[in-house]
């Protein structure tokens, strides 16, 4: 087994350790509590009145184009990390690292601007 | 080498115990501090000062009927709180707590794993905590906690990303992902002043990638003033009004772990983690030197846990709309010129 994957191996320990109590936890707290279900008590909280329709119901847009508009910017803020790690040994060599960079930050930058300038984010 | 497995599996035990315990004593200081701003006692009952308010406080939660609503998704209502905790326990795996203790010749690692990419697996398991909230707001079948849901995840994603930006520079300057690695470099000398050593803390460098990350992290832990999500005035408690007993227990707790694990990622990243300035002048056996980090970084996690305390009970929570103006129009734009000055210092000062 390569060094890389056994440094891995505690974080699956941790899973376990981790996931086990959260087991534990739901089991005992299930043993330990009273069972006593009625209609009422199961029924869906709203603000104690009778529940009107289903939850599973139409939601503003702007959830859906924040977290479309997320996935696109993540993608390309982690192509600065592999760029970071090794900033300082392009300094080095002058400025055309933080030259290169400067050229791929560009255009996320008018991306960026475009979703602003376009009212993607306003919430009303 | 058997051996090196059981000191790890000891370490994971006692990192997962330290974390509890924190966050179980967090909710007893919540109380406390808020009592302290308000001018009131707080808890006093159970036990002196009330030191046993937090064993008080699960016994009840474990004893309470468990509910699960007839119109939930019952699995996914199960596994909601599940994964929310096991990936609030899971991130404290690659914070270093201290130098390697001396074991008579044998170093003992005080931190779970060294991995090369410590920074990222922080923010990947943190991602996956968004979709324990996520999944416990929709199994609920509830419209409260649907909206909790859905804000919780916008806001979430939309601070990360502020939060992602604002490691980079940091990350340009410490030329590493694994967070020993930028702690370690933390003990030297400030501004190459041999009088201020151990106190070249990241802080000094980075002060507007600080502000930005200590504000990405309130956000992403929910809390005041982000706490739209939860907010009891107009969504009853938001994802979790539907969870009672211990599944309600697990959201809230998770919450508190949440904040212990990103006051130490805050301590480690800027405040030079287990570093205690001139400590080295005191000339003490290596081991106790060891023992005096670790003290210091709790101090400075405690202190941090305090701040997100403080803020809590002073400023009222946001509005949607500026909460999504601050998270991207102010936020990231700083974040994006935090690494253009960075960028231009480090050229010039190289």
């Amino acid at each position: 087994m390569s060094e890389s994957i056994q440094q891995y191996i505690p974080i699956a320990m941790q899973f376990l350790v981790a996931s086990g109590f959260v087991i534990t936890t739901i089991v005992a707290s299930w043993l330990l509590g009273p069972k006593v279900k009625t209609l009422h008590k199961l029924d869906t909280f709203e603000s104690g009145l009778q529940p009107v329709g289903n939850a599973r119901m139409q939601f503003s847009i702007k959830y859906f184009l924040v977290a479309t508009i997320f996935v696109l910017f993540d993608v390309e803020v982690i192509f600065f990390y592999p760029w970071a790690v090794n900033f300082r040994e392009f300094i080095q060599e002058g400025f055309e690292g933080f030259g290169k960079m400067l050229l791929f930050m560009a255009p996320v930058l008018i991306g960026f601007f475009y979703v602003i300038k376009k009212g993607a984010l306003e919430w009303d | 080498m058997e051996i090196m497995w059981i000191e790890k599996i000891l370490l994971v035990v006692i990192v997962f115990a330290i974390s509890l315990g924190t966050a179980a004593y967090s909710t007893l200081a919540e109380r406390k501090v808020s009592a302290f701003l308000q001018d009131r006692i707080g808890p006093n009952r159970a036990g002196i000062f009330g030191i046993l308010q937090p064993i008080a406080d699960g016994v009840k939660l474990f004893f309470k009927e468990e509910i699960i609503p007839a119109n939930a998704d019952r699995f996914l209502f199960v596994l909601g709180p599940s994964l929310f905790m096991i990936t609030a326990l899971m991130t404290s795996a690659v914070i270093p707590w201290g130098k390697p203790l001396d074991l008579g010749g044998r170093m003992f690692d005080l931190q779970v794993t060294d991995i090369n990419i410590g920074v990222l697996y922080v923010f990947a398991v943190v991602s996956i905590g968004v979709y324990g909230i996520m999944i416990g707001g929709w199994a609920s079948n509830n419209k409260y906690s649907l909206m909790g849901a859905l804000r919780a995840s916008s806001q979430m994603i939309s601070y990360e990303l502020a939060m992602g930006l604002s490691i980079i520079a940091l990350i340009m300057m410490s030329g590493s992902m694994s967070l020993k690695e930028i702690v370690a470099q933390q003990s030297g000398e400030l501004y190459g002043i041999s009088f201020l050593k151990g106190m070249n803390w990241n802080i000094f460098y980075q002060p507007l990638g600080f502000l930005i990350f200590i504000v990405c992290a309130f956000a992403e832990c929910n809390r005041t003033p982000f706490d739209l999500p939860e907010c009891e005035a107009e969504l009853v408690g938001g994802y979790h009004t539907e969870y009672s007993s211990m599944k309600l227990g697990l959201y809230l707790f998770a919450e508190y772990v949440n904040m212990f694990v990103s006051s130490a990622m805050m301590a480690s990243l800027y405040f030079g983690g287990y570093n205690v300035p001139f400590l080295e002048m005191l000339n003490l056996p290596y081991n106790v030197e060891v023992f005096v980090g670790v003290l210091a970084f709790f101090t400075k996690i405690i202190f941090f846990i305090f701040f997100f305390m403080w803020i809590r009970w002073t400023i009222p929570r946001f509005r949607y709309d500026q909460l999504m103006k601050l998270g991207w129009k102010v936020l990231i734009p700083l974040a994006i010129l935090n690494i253009l000055l960075t960028g231009f210092g480090m050229i010039l000062t190289k």
